[in-house]
Order: structure tokens, then C-alpha cells, then sequence
């Protein structure tokens, strides 16, 4: 099994490092090849502009958007792939049905590390999660659900092979939610 | 550090690690900071004066005008960065109390105090700092600095400096690396560190904190070398704006930093950019007004 991180920007090296710990190869993601070698995907936290932009430069844009494995977006992964974002006109990649706010808690003064629920993960759900200028999900949509809260916020969700955190897992030694996606997500999707 | 400390820090160092991979832009209006955003920076740098312009002009160059980092903060969706003088504590609270999302306590602005820097942790948003060494680097940190970038020489569309500075932190980590205890107590004494630091760094083979570069840097190339060498994000300063066609040069920047590792794809943006800023000779530059000097 080979996961793919698109590292055209972001924190891309934090989500090697958390799949290393857990046993998994992982392949740097930056053309339409490279995706295709992989059996899942994770899109990292970044600059949504940035990633945008880079995207659509090579093709990459519309060859995820074809993509039919599973995918994994951190903060502005998950933007990247909501249906929506408010009050912008920007076309996503549409593969999960949410509305995300971009910076939805503010500038980076108001970025915090806090406890969070997250009942999936079984016993003892609490999880430290690190928001960084993070948005919000403001609308689950169809096929969606709520799979952990922060602060009385909807903080990830998931469809049937669409996984997304506004918060960065990445960023904490807790391994518990790659390998949630590894396990639940792409060896499933692989049987 | 990094992944062990306060809470906090993790914050500020996870800022640090989303702007991973891309281009900071010095920026001197609203205008520039839209040309940047839509080229594909991950965040600009609001300045009063470009380095290139600090270096012609001469005088004392300070943090910028409050309304002028308004305007930049209103009118782009990226992070803004601000410059503050080295050791004017002040202006930091200041650039704190404007909400910018990093600050760079910089040797590009005349320096406030000529003995210490600002004791960073204590502060709320993240800072940037120059170095030129590894010992510089590690003063920083211990400081409190959530990043790392090269000094180079700002102003100079020299990338030499920059590839100098970059190289002597490179070497200085892989020495710790083949370092007994005794070896790694002499070097923290030397650097003015705690020990803990040094070790961490030994132990880690890289800063406990993201290293950028800056300095001269003027073109694709220029950006890709300085990923290659080790830098993971690059920041342009008057490389951009000091050029003939800023819109194109900044967006072959942008992407020249994704795709560093691939010629073909640096063949392609480097062409048809119109002219460079034309940039010095550090030999040329006196002494006395090098800019990467300033701080300890």
C-alpha cells in the first residue's frame, strides 16, 4: 500500500512523518503520474490560494477530481474539496457535500490547541487537536456526517470515501487518525 | 521541540509548517499584495520600503505605517507578515496588537538595540529571525523564534549570501551529528545555548524549527537552488517588484519553489521574464552598509 501526499505546498512532511510512524509508505504527490501510483490520497494543510493555483497549473486539479480511491484533506485539503465555500466563487472539487468557512476563527492570533471529542475513535475519544487560521464546516451535507466536535463545532466529518478535519492531526506524535483513515478508508476501499 | 513543547508554540511553529513549500513576498501596498496572492504567494510581507529601496535611500528604516498593514490585511485572504526593528519590543506589540500572522524581527530595519533581541515566547504570534550560522539560528530559537530564515543579503538580487548562509547551517548540524556529549557541551558553550537545544538538533539532523531562505533571491532558479540546498519555502523581497514584469516573474517563482527538482519544469517558467532587478556585487557593497551584519 502506497499513500499519496500532495506536497505541493503545506505541511506535507508532518503527514510522512505520522504515516511513517504507523508503518505505511507514503509518495510525494506533485503530477497526475505520481497520483496514479498511489492507493489513497491525503491533501495537507497549506495555503488554499496557493494550492489552488498550483493545481490547476498542472492538470493535478481535474485528475483528483477523477480520482476514485480515498482521500484525506487537513484544513485546507478539506476546503479544497467541500462543495462550498462561503463568499467565494471558486470551484472546488466537489467530492464531499459541506460548506466550509475559510478562517472562520481568525488570524493567526486566534489559532489555539484545545481537547476535542471524537467518539469514533472508542475509548477514552478525547483528542488534543491544533487549529491553525482554521475554518469551519457550516453545513453537513448529503452522505455527510459529523465524526468529532471542538468547542461545540463540527470539526470532521465524512462521506462513503471522502475523510476531512478541520484541525491538523498532522501536527500532534497522536497517530490515531491516519490510522483511522488507513484502516477504514483506503485497506477497505483496497478489498 | 516542535511536537514537545507548550501548546503555544506548537501553534506558532504549525503556521510556520502550512507556509512550507512556498513563496513569502515583500509587499509595499495593496496593490503588490494582490499581484503576490494571485500569482500563488502563501503570504506577503508588508513593508514600507523594499530592501533594494532601504539600501538606495539609506536612513533609518522602521515598521510600517499601521493603516498601510490595515489596508494590505483587508484586501488579501493569504497571511501578512510585518518587519520589526532588531530588539524594539515595541513595535513587535504593536504588529501583535494589528493581528498580523508572523513577525519578522528583522536586519533589513535598522536595529533598536545593539545587545539583545526581543524575547519572543512571550508573545502570541509567531517570529521569524535571520541568521547566518547555526549558533546564530539556535540563539534564536532559544529566544523563542518559530522559524529560521538565511539572512543573505537583502536588497542585493545576490543570491550568494544566502547560499553561504544556508550552507554553513547544513554543515554545522551534520558536525553535531558525528559529536560525542562532550563535543555537543563545548559547541552549545560556544553557541550560548542550553545543551538540550543542541542535542535535539543532533538528534533531529535539522533546526527544531522550519528553515527558509531569503536574501538575494531574484529569480526561478535562484529559488529552486535554495530549495535544493535545503530551504523548505522561500521569501522575495525586491527581487519581485523590482522587476519589469512583476506579475509573470512572481508567478515563475511560485512555481519554480513546488517543482525545485525538476529541470524541465524550471526550463519552462524561466523563460520570457523580462529583466531581473539588477542587483550588486557584495563586493561591491561597503562593508559598513552590509545589512546581514546587523544582530548577533
Amino acid at each position: 500500500m502506497l499513500i499519496g501526499i500532495l506536497a505541493l505546498q503545506g505541511d506535507f512532511e508532518r503527514h510522512e512523518k505520522r504515516l511513517k510512524e504507523i508503518g505505511v509508505d507514503s509518495h510525494r504527490v506533485k503530477s497526475c503520474e505520481d497520483l496514479n501510483k498511489c492507493d489513497g490520497l491525503i491533501l495537507p494543510g497549506g495555503e488554499t490560494t496557493t494550492l489552488w493555483s498550483l493545481l490547476q497549473w498542472n492538470g493535478l486539479f481535474q485528475a483528483i477530481q477523477e480520482y476514485e480511491k480515498p482521500i484525506f484533506g487537513t484544513c485546507a485539503g478539506m476546503i479544497l474539496l467541500a462543495k462550498e465555500i462561503e463568499g467565494i466563487q471558486k470551484e472546488t472539487l466537489n467530492l464531499i457535500d459541506l460548506t466550509v468557512k475559510r478562517n472562520a476563527y481568525g488570524r493567526q492570533i486566534h489559532s489555539f490547541e484545545a481537547e476535542g471529542e471524537a467518539p469514533f475513535l472508542g475509548n477514552g475519544a478525547g483528542i488534543r487537536m491544533v487549529f491553525i487560521r482554521a475554518p469551519k464546516i457550516t453545513r453537513l451535507g448529503e452522505g455527510t456526517e459529523s465524526l468529532a466536535t471542538c468547542k461545540g463545532e463540527v470539526v470532521m466529518s465524512k462521506n462513503e470515501r471522502i475523510l476531512v478535519s478541520t484541525f491538523h492531526p498532522e501536527l500532534t506524535p497522536d497517530v490515531r487518525i491516519h490510522r483511522y483513515f488507513v484502516d477504514e478508508f483506503v485497506r477497505i476501499n483496497d478489498k | 521541540m516542535g511536537e514537545n513543547n507548550s501548546d503555544n508554540f506548537r501553534v506558532k511553529v504549525g503556521l510556520a509548517e502550512m507556509l512550507k513549500g512556498g513563496v513569502i513576498m515583500d509587499v509595499i501596498d495593496v496593490e503588490q499584495a494582490r499581484i503576490a496572492e494571485k500569482a500563488g504567494a502563501v503570504a506577503v510581507m508588508a513593508l514600507e520600503r523594499v530592501p533594494a529601496d532601504i539600501r538606495k535611500e539609506g536612513g533609518v528604516a522602521r515598521m510600517a505605517d499601521s493603516d498601510k498593514i490595515k489596508a494590505i490585511q483587508a484586501g488579501v485572504s493569504i497571511p501578512v507578515m510585518a518587519k520589526c526593528r532588531i530588539g524594539h519590543f515595541v513595535e513587535a506589540q504593536i504588529l501583535e496588537a494589528l493581528e498580523v500572522d508572523f513577525m519578522d524581527e528583522s536586519e533589513v530595519l535598522t536595529p533598536a538595540d545593539e545587545e539583545h533581541h526581543i524575547q519572543k515566547h512571550p508573545f502570541k504570534i509567531p517570529f521569524v529571525c535571520g541568521a547566518r550560522e547555526l549558533g546564530e539560528a539556535l540563539r534564536r530559537v532559544d529566544e523563542g523564534a518559530a522559524m529560521i530564515r538565511t539572512k543573505g543579503e537583502a536588497g542585493s538580487g545576490n543570491v550568494v549570501e544566502a547560499v553561504r548562509h544556508m550552507k554553513a547551517v547544513t554543515k554545522a548540524i551534520r558536525e553535531l551529528q558525528e559529536m560525542d556529549e562532550k563535543g555537543l557541551k563545548e559547541r552549545a558553550r560556544e553557541y550560548r545555548v542550553p545543551l538540550e537545544l543542541v542535542k535535539g538538533v543532533a538528534k533531529k539532523g535539522s533546526l527544531p524549527v522550519p528553515n527558509f531562505a531569503a536574501g538575494g533571491i531574484a529569480t526561478p532558479a535562484d529559488a529552486a537552488l535554495m530549495m535544493q540546498l535545503g530551504a523548505e519555502s522561500v521569501f522575495v523581497g525586491s527581487g519581485i517588484f523590482k522587476s519589469s514584469d512583476p506579475d509573470k516573474r512572481a508567478r515563475a517563482i511560485v512555481l519554480a519553489t513546488t517543482h525545485f527538482n525538476d529541470p524541465e519544469v524550471l526550463a519552462r517558467v524561466s523563460g520570457g521574464l523580462g529583466e531581473p532587478m539588477k542587483g550588486l556585487d557584495i563586493a561591491e557593497i561597503e562593508p559598513e552598509k552590509l545589512l546581514q551584519t546587523r544582530g548577533w
